[in-house]
């Protein structure tokens, strides 16, 4: 008998090394691929494509049910620019098995549920819609429907809640009206219409002073910016006019209405919004923004009126296929141009409009800006005989209209067309934009081309905007990007400070060190003091004028000379620059020198705020201070202040995640400590341990609340001195009899507008020192609407 | 405390439900095959390495590309922390490669998906993970001291020193 090991008896007849948890997750990638893939370009139509998933999944559903129903949630929350195609699935699944039709609106329930519970209201917008379309296949029964909808519109008469929650209610509410508004309204009209009447008091009666700030254009023509309540009720007004004839919505569910009408209907159990805490934060009121309509291609397909309820599904769908898909370009592209309706539409134009919509959406667009340059260039790609002559057009259009748009989607328009123009040669017809020349240059039209030839520059050279631009532009083309050196020319030998800018030239090329430079610096006097201190480090602005002219000058080559300079002579700066009068000056003499090079200064000013020659309170005074006032207005001191704004908060976070995770190392180490109670009884060995964790703890406490301290500061010096230069043009103004909105007005009260825009989530904890403080009612109303129209953002 | 409540990704997204994996896609960020044989280490260590790496390699750039342009263009993805110009050994000038280094990760990758493949100086620009700026890097790897691509290609390229090095030696 052959002496078998026990092993071996029991692994006869299993492959032995078989890893169980592979084999259920290539089914359930399978799954998953086959269901995603539904309703992409096939050979076979999308009805059979449809009838085949769902036979394969019904034979399916004993093995892999939570699969399935997982993989269906996450589909109707994820991918709902194919909404119906998966509601249609549903339906025919419930149609073949009741039960499973049942699980999967209750898990659908509990999912909506949870992203409520999670913030995640843009996603649970698509959870609603996908229940409301199931109504249309049979799965959900109609009353129930509304139930769950009369739920949602009582959140109206909730009180003491933000309106912003509200608004979400009576979004998911309407926006599902499209896709189901004709079923509800055929079974049960008398209790829609009373939520349509409810809706439209409640429309009226809810505050809308945050619209002027989420504008993108201040005037109402051509078209009206409208807040996106409003503009969805009149969409929605109109489709119950038209009887809710809605025809742009595919809906594969009507080829199998007699399958679907024989399936047995759930009901929705009774959904009770969940109240409203402390943790919510419901998504940001928007405005619809609108650049075509249909005279602008009357070659082509009409475009759906501003108020078709057609225009808002495109609109939906469009932004959710660039929500799937912004991480590859090249699908994202594809997607767009290839969805349906093409040759009913005027599919190009409906794209370039959603493009821009979020380039251009405030406060801050979906996705990185660079982001839409290149889905551009893709675009035009994919499509060169007709998609660029659309962007030009919209360019164009832009261009035509700056003189209404608001500040800082002019910035991104400014971005957005020198790197479009730096991937096509820079070839534009420059000549047909000639009327700006004749206008202020401070007006917004010349102020655009400027900013964008100076752009240009930064992605090429100079030479090459000059030979692109006709001649009569040479007023709006950037400077050529030199440095000034004061004590260069010979003729500037009686300036103060001259000769020991020579000495020290020389001694820096003479690679000299720190301390050598310091007793070259000792010669320099101070024009501040009548007697020299015996080391001379206070405040001497020769001092810093003459090293820092000297210094950045011989390191102009380039970025990387400058940076080694900063880098090589760290101790002078710091010791020169060890006031905040010191760090000031430094700044000015930075501009001095580089003023025809706004990039330098840019980079150079973030270098010294990282290596902590300046600090960002200095940046912010330097900006304000009146040297820099000729340049106030120029797009490149804005990217530095919300450049320097954004270091902070970002050091702020650091810090702050730092010392989450030292806490999360002693929580770790205590319940190690815990666990091995009974090994050791010694308390003095535990203490030590904790002993330096706890001391980092503490001194990572002290860094959090000084960091946060500075950052409230750098906040509160932005607004003060905001506050400070618009009461004194208002001021100026009034007893001058002259008008108030002049072109340096408007920009930089919007540019206040922008503070609050971009940081908005920083300056809401400062909301109490804010109003006490600085935005008081004694201040001049122009400036306090500012702040009231922001207060009304989460209001 | 930290600002803003709205959870976005991570657990709230795994209770809520996880994600799609044709959503998760990221063709662009992901690793080339591209493996620099002067690395020293193993390829293991060599792809950690490039995994969690804010350096990017950049290619053929224009000889007369300036740090400044490069820094403009991909200042766009996010802060950069420094720019290293890639330099003809024998020369020492710029010989159309630098490498970007960001202080993020998040923002070389977004370089990787919006600015590889796009133009700089009019010439499409090729981006790649790097595992890490060392001293010596910095040079070209050709005979003659530039690119070794520009010692074999036997096209014309204007912003490259004309012919490939070996053909301008016929």
């Amino acid at each position: 008998m052959s002496r078998r090991r026990h092993s071996d008896d029991s692994d006869a007849g299993q492959p032995h090394k078989r890893r169980r948890t592979s084999e259920p997750s290539e089914i359930e990638e399978r799954l998953e691929s086959l269901i995603c893939r539904v309703g992409e370009k096939s050979n076979s139509s999308l009805e059979s494509n449809l009838e085949g998933l769902a036979g394969v999944l019904e034979a399916d559903l004993p093995n892999y049910k939570s699969k399935i129903l997982r993989i269906l949630c996450t589909v109707a929350r994820l991918l709902p620019e194919k909404l119906t195609v998966y509601t249609t699935l549903v339906g025919l699944l419930n149609a073949r098995n009741y039960n499973f039709g049942g699980e999967f609106v209750e898990a659908m329930i509990r999912q909506l549920k949870e992203c409520l519970k999670v913030n995640m209201y843009n996603e649970a917008v698509h959870l609603v819609r996908f229940l409301s379309d199931l109504v249309n296949c049979h799965v959900i029964a109609a009353p129930s429907m509304v139930a769950m909808f009369e739920n949602f519109v009582s959140v109206t008469q909730e009180e003491d809640v933000p309106q912003v929650r509200c608004d979400w209610y009576m979004f998911a509410f309407l926006s599902s009206l499209p896709w189901v508004g004709k079923e509800l309204y055929e079974k049960k009209d008398a209790e829609m219409d009373r939520l349509l009447s409810q809706t439209e008091s409640y429309l009226k009666r809810r505050q809308k002073i945050h619209v002027p700030m989420l504008q993108v254009w201040t005037a109402d023509k051509p078209h009206p910016q409208e807040e996106y309540l409003d503009c969805l009720w009149s969409q929605i007004q109109k489709l119950k006019k038209d009887r809710w004839q809605e025809r742009h919505i595919l809906r594969p569910y009507l080829a199998f209405d007699s399958i679907l009408c024989e399936a047995l209907q759930h009901n929705l159990p009774p959904f009770t919004p969940p109240p409203h805490t402390e943790d919510s934060v419901y998504p940001m009121p928007r405005v619809i923004f609108r650049m075509f309509d249909y005279t602008d291609d009357p070659e082509g397909p009409v475009m759906p009126g501003s108020h078709s309820v057609e225009r808002f599904v495109i609109e939906e769908n469009l932004h959710c296929i660039i929500k799937s898909h912004w991480k590859e370009r090249k699908t994202c592209a594809a997607q767009l141009l290839s969805y349906p309706g093409n040759n009913k539409i005027p599919l190009n134009y409906h794209i370039v409009e959603v493009i821009f919509a979020e380039l251009f959406q405030l406060p801050s667009p979906p996705h990185i800006e660079v982001m839409y340059t290149t889905l551009l260039i893709e675009l035009c790609k994919l499509q060169p005989g007709s998609l660029p002559q659309v962007l030009a057009q919209a360019t164009e259009m832009l261009y035509m209209r700056l003189d209404t748009m608001n500040t800082t989607c002019v910035d991104r328009f400014i971005n957005w067309f020198s790197h479009h123009l730096s991937n096509f040669q820079f070839r534009w017809s420059w000549e047909d934009w000639s009327d700006c020349l004749t206008q202020d240059l401070e007006k917004p039209k010349p102020k655009f081309v400027r900013e964008v030839l100076e752009k240009c520059m930064r992605l090429s050279y100079h030479q090459r905007i000059i030979d692109i631009v006709p001649a009569s532009f040479s007023v709006l083309s950037p400077a050529n990007p030199v440095c000034i050196y004061k004590y260069g020319d010979e003729s500037n030998r009686s300036l103060p400070g001259y000769t020991v800018a020579l000495c020290l030239t020389i001694a820096i090329k003479n690679k000299a060190s720190n301390d050598e430079i310091f007793s070259i610096l000792k010669d320099v006097p101070n024009p501040n003091q009548d007697d020299d201190d015996d080391e001379g480090f206070t405040f001497n602005p020769l001092k810093i004028e003459v090293f820092v002219q000297t210094l950045l000058h011989l390191a102009a080559k380039s970025f990387s000379h400058s940076f080694s300079a900063l880098a090589k002579f760290h101790e002078v700066f710091k010791t020169l620059a060890e006031s905040d009068e010191g760090k000031l000056h430094v700044l000015r003499v930075v501009y001095e020198v580089w003023k025809n090079h706004p990039q330098m200064i840019a980079v150079l000013v973030d270098k010294m705020i990282r290596t902590q020659i300046v600090d960002c309170a200095a940046v912010a005074n330097w900006i304000f201070s009146s040297e820099l006032a000729h340049d106030f207005t120029r797009f490149y001191i804005w990217e530095i202040l919300h450049s320097t704004i954004r270091k902070m908060n970002k050091h702020v976070l650091k810090i702050h995640k730092e010392l989450e995770e030292t806490k999360a190392r002693l929580a770790r180490q205590h319940k190690r400590r815990d666990s091995d109670d009974d090994d050791d009884d010694d308390d003095r060995s535990s203490d030590r341990e904790d002993g330096p964790l706890e001391e980092q703890i503490e001194r990572l406490q002290e860094k959090v609340e000084s960091a946060q301290s500075e950052q409230k500061n750098l906040f509160l010096v932005i607004f003060q001195r905001f506050i400070m230069l618009l009461t004194e043009h208002l001021v100026r103004c009034e007893t001058g009899g002259i008008d108030v909105f002049t072109p340096w007005y408007r920009s930089c009260i919007e540019r206040l507008q922008q503070i609050f825009l971009q940081h908005h989530q920083i300056i809401q904890q400062y909301m109490v020192t804010l109003e006490n403080l600085l935005f008081t009612a004694e201040l001049d109303h122009h400036i306090l609407a500012v702040f009231q129209q922001f207060c009304a953002l989460q209001a | 405390c930290p600002p803003g409540k709205v959870l976005r990704d991570g657990p709230a997204a795994m209770s809520a439900g996880g994600t799609l994996s044709i959503l998760r896609s990221d063709s662009y960020a992901d690793l080339s095959q591209y493996r620099d044989q002067h690395f020293r280490g193993t390829r293991y260590d060599q792809e950690r390495l490039l995994r969690k790496s804010c350096t990017l390699y950049v290619g053929n750039l224009s000889f007369y590309t300036t740090e400044e342009q490069i820094h403009e263009l991909f200042g766009k993805s996010g802060d950069i922390k420094k720019v290293i110009m890639g330099l003809d050994k024998v020369k020492k000038t710029a010989c159309g490669f630098c490498f970007v280094e960001y202080y993020a990760r998040g923002d070389a990758e977004n370089a990787m998906r919006y600015i590889n493949g796009t133009r700089l100086d009019d010439r499409i620009i090729r981006t790649d993970w790097d595992a890490g700026f060392k001293e010596g890097r910095q040079y070209g790897r050709g005979r003659s001291g530039g690119q070794v691509r520009d010692e074999y290609r036997q096209d014309y390229d204007a912003g490259r020193g004309g012919y490939g090095k070996t053909v301008q030696c016929q």
